[in-house]
C-alpha cells in the first residue's frame, strides 16, 4: 500500500514537470526515465521514433551511464531529438554520423557514444562513413532507424523502401529495374570482422518493442564492455507517409516490412 | 635556445601543430600534401595523439567536427580537390562555432587539375566555400619556418574565436625544405576552458553543438552574433609587412609563396632605381585594409602578383577603391612567375 501511495504521488510530480524519478527506481512502468526530457512531442501519431527515443533513455538509466552518454544526432525526423534527451548530443551533417562519432570516442575513450540515424542518413548519403566506421571496429553504438522513407522532406524513396512501395518519389511504387533492389545494412556490415553485435529488431508490437529494448542493451553493454562495433535495426513504423492509419502501419511491418528484413541477431561474437 | 633542422614545409606545419597541442589528426591522402599526414601518424604515434587515415576528406572533416565537440585541439589537412569535398564540414564547424585548423597546400584547378603550386583557392578561403555567412581566420605563411609559426598560432586563434582557421599554402612551400628553429624546450600551449564540450553531462547541464536553429527570428540573432564576432577578429586579428611603403612608386601585393619572388623583384627593381615597395598580407582574412589605404598616400600605382587569374586583386582594388590604378599579373595551373617576369612587369608598369 505505502509503495502504490508513493507511485501515485511521483505520478502527479511528472505531470506537474521537474521529478527526477526514473522508471528503474519507481517500479513505474511508465514513469519518465531521467534520460528523457519533458518535452512537446513533435512526431506525427504511431511514429515509432518516441518508442525508440524511450527505450535507449530506459538502458541509459539501467547502466547509469547518462552522465557519461555523448550522442550524435542524425539530419532527418530526429535532427531535434536532443529536444528529448537530457545528455549531451552533438547534431551532426547529413549521414556523417558516425564520422563525427568516431572523433568524440577517439578523443574521450571513456565516454559512451552512440549515433541515432534514420535510413537516408545511414543507408544513402551516409554509407561510406557507416561502413569504415563498422570496418575500423570503432567501439561505439549505432541505432538505425529503418522505415523505408525519408519522412522530414516528405516522404521520398529510401534505399530500404522496399519493392512496389509508392512513395513520393516513385510514385507507382519502387521498381527494381529503375530504383534498385532495398539495402539490407546489416547483413551487408555482418561480413566485416570490425562488427561484433548486430540484431534487427521492430517496435510494431509491445512483444517486439521489448526484444527491441533488449537488444538496444546488449549493443551498449557491448559497448560498455569494450567489445567493439554494435548496431541495432530498429524496423519502425512512419504511418504518414505510409498513407494508412498507425495500427494498419504496425501490420505492415509484421505482414510485410520484417518477412523482407527478418528480426534478429544477424551476428554476435 | 632552438634547435635548427632541415625540414619540408609539410612537416613545419605538422610540428607547429604538435607544439601547438594538437592531439587528434585526421587526413585522407592528396599530393602535394602528403608529407603532412605522414608526418602527423608518427608524431601522433608518439605522443599517444590520435590519427586517423579517413575514407574520404568528408569523413576527415567530420572525424575533426567530433573531436572538436569533444574539446580536443583538432586538425585536417589536404589540398585543392579535397578542401572542396570539406567545405560542407567547414561550414558546419564555423555554424556551430567549432574550433580546429585546416590546412590547405593549393594545387593547380579547376577540377582535379595538377600537383603543382597554385593560389587558385583564394576566393574559396577567405569568401566562403561552404553555404551560410561564415568566414574562416585565413593565414598564409610563407616559408617553412612561418608554416610551423603559424600554424601554432592559428590553434590559438581558433580556441579563442570558437572558428576554424585556415593556413593556406601552396605545392611549393608544402615541398620546398629549409632550415627551420624548433624550441629546445616546448612552451606549454595556452589553454582556453571549454565549457561548451561534449565531455558527458556530469555535474552540469547537458551540453548541445548544432547549428540547426528552427524557432523564429533565432537564426538571424545567431547570425548577428556571428558577424560581431568576425567584427571582432577584423579589428584585432590583420597581420601584414610592408616593405618601402613611404617613397614607393608602386606598391607590390603579393601572399605567400609569391611574396618571397616578388620581394626579390623588389630588390632588383630598387638596384635599377625603381621605387618599389612591396605588402604582403600575413592573414588574407581579415585582409589588411588598412595598410593598403595607407600605402596610396605614396603610391601612383599598384601591382598584384598571383598564382592565379586574379582573386586577392578584387580585395586590393576594394581597399584602394579607385584612388589608383591597380594592375594585376598572374600565372595558373601551376607556373610560377620568376623574379624576372614580375620586375619586367614592374618595368613596364612604370612606364605606363
Amino acid at each position: 500500500m505505502k509503495n502504490t501511495k508513493k507511485a501515485v504521488k511521483k505520478t502527479g510530480k511528472i505531470s506537474a514537470g521537474h521529478s527526477k524519478d526514473t522508471a528503474f527506481e519507481s517500479g513505474l512502468a511508465f514513469a519518465r526515465p531521467e534520460s528523457l526530457r519533458e518535452a512537446e512531442n513533435h512526431y506525427c501519431a504511431g511514429c515509432g521514433h518516441g518508442i525508440i527515443h524511450r527505450l535507449i533513455c530506459e538502458v541509459i538509466d539501467e547502466f547509469k551511464i547518462r552522465e557519461k552518454v555523448i550522442a550524435v544526432a542524425p539530419v532527418g525526423c530526429a535532427v531535434i531529438a536532443y529536444d528529448y534527451w537530457d545528455f549531451d548530443v552533438a547534431e551532426a551533417a547529413h549521414g556523417r554520423t558516425p564520422a563525427v562519432a568516431t572523433g568524440i570516442k577517439r578523443v574521450r575513450p571513456g565516454s559512451i557514444v552512440f549515433t541515432y540515424q534514420g535510413d537516408g542518413d545511414l543507408a544513402a548519403i551516409g554509407t561510406a562513413e557507416i561502413i569504415h566506421t563498422a570496418n575500423r571496429g570503432e567501439n561505439i553504438t549505432v541505432i538505425f532507424v529503418n522505415n523505408g522513407v525519408y519522412g522530414m522532406t516528405g516522404g521520398q524513396m529510401a534505399p530500404t523502401t522496399l519493392a512496389g512501395q509508392k512513395t513520393s518519389t516513385t510514385i507507382h511504387g519502387r521498381s527494381l529495374r529503375r530504383e534498385g533492389y532495398p539495402l539490407k545494412v546489416l547483413e551487408m556490415l555482418a561480413v566485416l570482422p570490425g562488427t561484433k553485435y548486430l540484431e534487427r529488431v521492430s517496435v510494431h508490437s509491445s512483444h517486439e518493442v521489448l526484444r527491441a529494448k533488449r537488444a538496444i542493451k546488449k549493443a551498449f553493454q557491448m559497448q560498455i564492455e569494450n567489445k567493439g562495433f554494435s548496431m541495432v535495426e530498429v524496423l519502425s513504423m512512419c504511418p504518414t507517409y505510409w498513407g494508412m492509419p498507425p495500427i494498419q502501419a504496425a501490420d505492415r511491418i509484421k505482414n510485410e516490412v520484417s518477412t523482407f528484413y527478418p528480426l534478429g541477431v544477424i551476428k554476435s561474437c | 635556445m632552438k634547435n635548427k633542422i632541415l625540414m619540408c614545409g609539410n612537416e613545419a606545419c605538422g610540428e607547429g601543430a604538435m607544439l601547438a597541442g594538437c592531439t587528434f589528426y585526421a587526413g585522407y591522402p592528396i599530393t602535394p600534401q602528403n608529407e603532412l599526414t605522414a608526418y602527423m601518424a608518427k608524431r601522433m604515434y608518439e605522443t599517444s595523439g590520435v590519427f586517423i587515415q579517413a575514407e574520404s576528406e568528408l569523413a576527415a572533416i567530420n572525424m575533426v567536427f567530433g573531436a572538436a565537440c569533444a574539446g580536443a585541439r583538432a586538425m585536417t589537412s589536404s589540398s585543392s580537390p579535397g578542401i572542396s569535398l570539406k567545405q560542407e564540414g567547414i561550414s558546419y564547424m564555423a555554424g556551430c562555432e567549432l574550433p580546429c585548423v585546416i590546412v590547405n597546400m593549393q594545387r593547380g584547378g579547376p577540377g582535379l587539375g595538377n600537383i603543382a603550386p597554385s593560389q587558385g583557392d583564394y576566393f574559396q578561403a577567405v569568401k566562403g566555400g561552404g553555404h551560410g555567412d561564415y568566414k574562416l581566420i585565413v593565414l598564409a605563411p610563407a616559408s617553412a619556418q612561418e608554416l610551423m609559426d603559424y600554424t601554432q598560432f592559428a590553434f590559438e586563434l581558433a580556441d579563442k574565436y570558437r572558428n576554424p582557421v585556415m593556413i593556406l599554402g601552396d605545392g611549393l612551400l608544402g615541398q620546398m625544405m629549409e632550415p627551420v628553429s624548433i624550441p629546445a624546450a616546448k612552451d606549454e600551449p595556452r589553454i582556453f576552458e571549454k565549457p561548451w564540450a561534449l565531455t558527458g553531462c556530469r555535474g552540469r547541464k547537458p551540453n548541445i553543438i548544432r547549428s540547426l536553429i528552427l524557432a523564429e527570428g533565432a537564426l538571424e540573432e545567431h547570425n548577428k552574433r556571428l558577424q560581431e564576432k568576425f567584427k571582432l577578429i577584423t579589428q584585432s586579428e590583420v597581420k601584414s609587412e610592408a616593405l618601402n611603403i613611404k617613397d614607393s612608386d608602386i606598391v607590390l601585393v603579393a601572399y605567400g609563396s609569391v611574396a618571397r619572388i616578388a620581394r626579390a623583384s623588389m630588390e632588383m627593381a630598387r638596384a635599377k632605381g625603381l621605387k618599389v615597395g612591396l605588402i604582403r598580407p600575413v592573414t588574407v582574412w581579415p585582409f589588411p585594409d588598412k595598410t593598403i589605404e595607407d600605402a596610396c598616400v605614396s603610391a601612383k600605382k599598384f601591382l598584384v602578383v598571383e598564382m592565379s587569374a586574379g582573386q586577392m586583386v578584387e580585395d586590393v582594388r576594394l581597399a584602394v577603391n579607385g584612388r589608383v590604378p591597380v594592375e594585376f599579373y598572374g600565372r595558373m595551373g601551376g607556373g610560377i612567375p620568376s623574379e624576372e617576369e614580375i620586375l619586367s612587369r614592374i618595368e613596364a608598369t612604370s612606364r605606363l
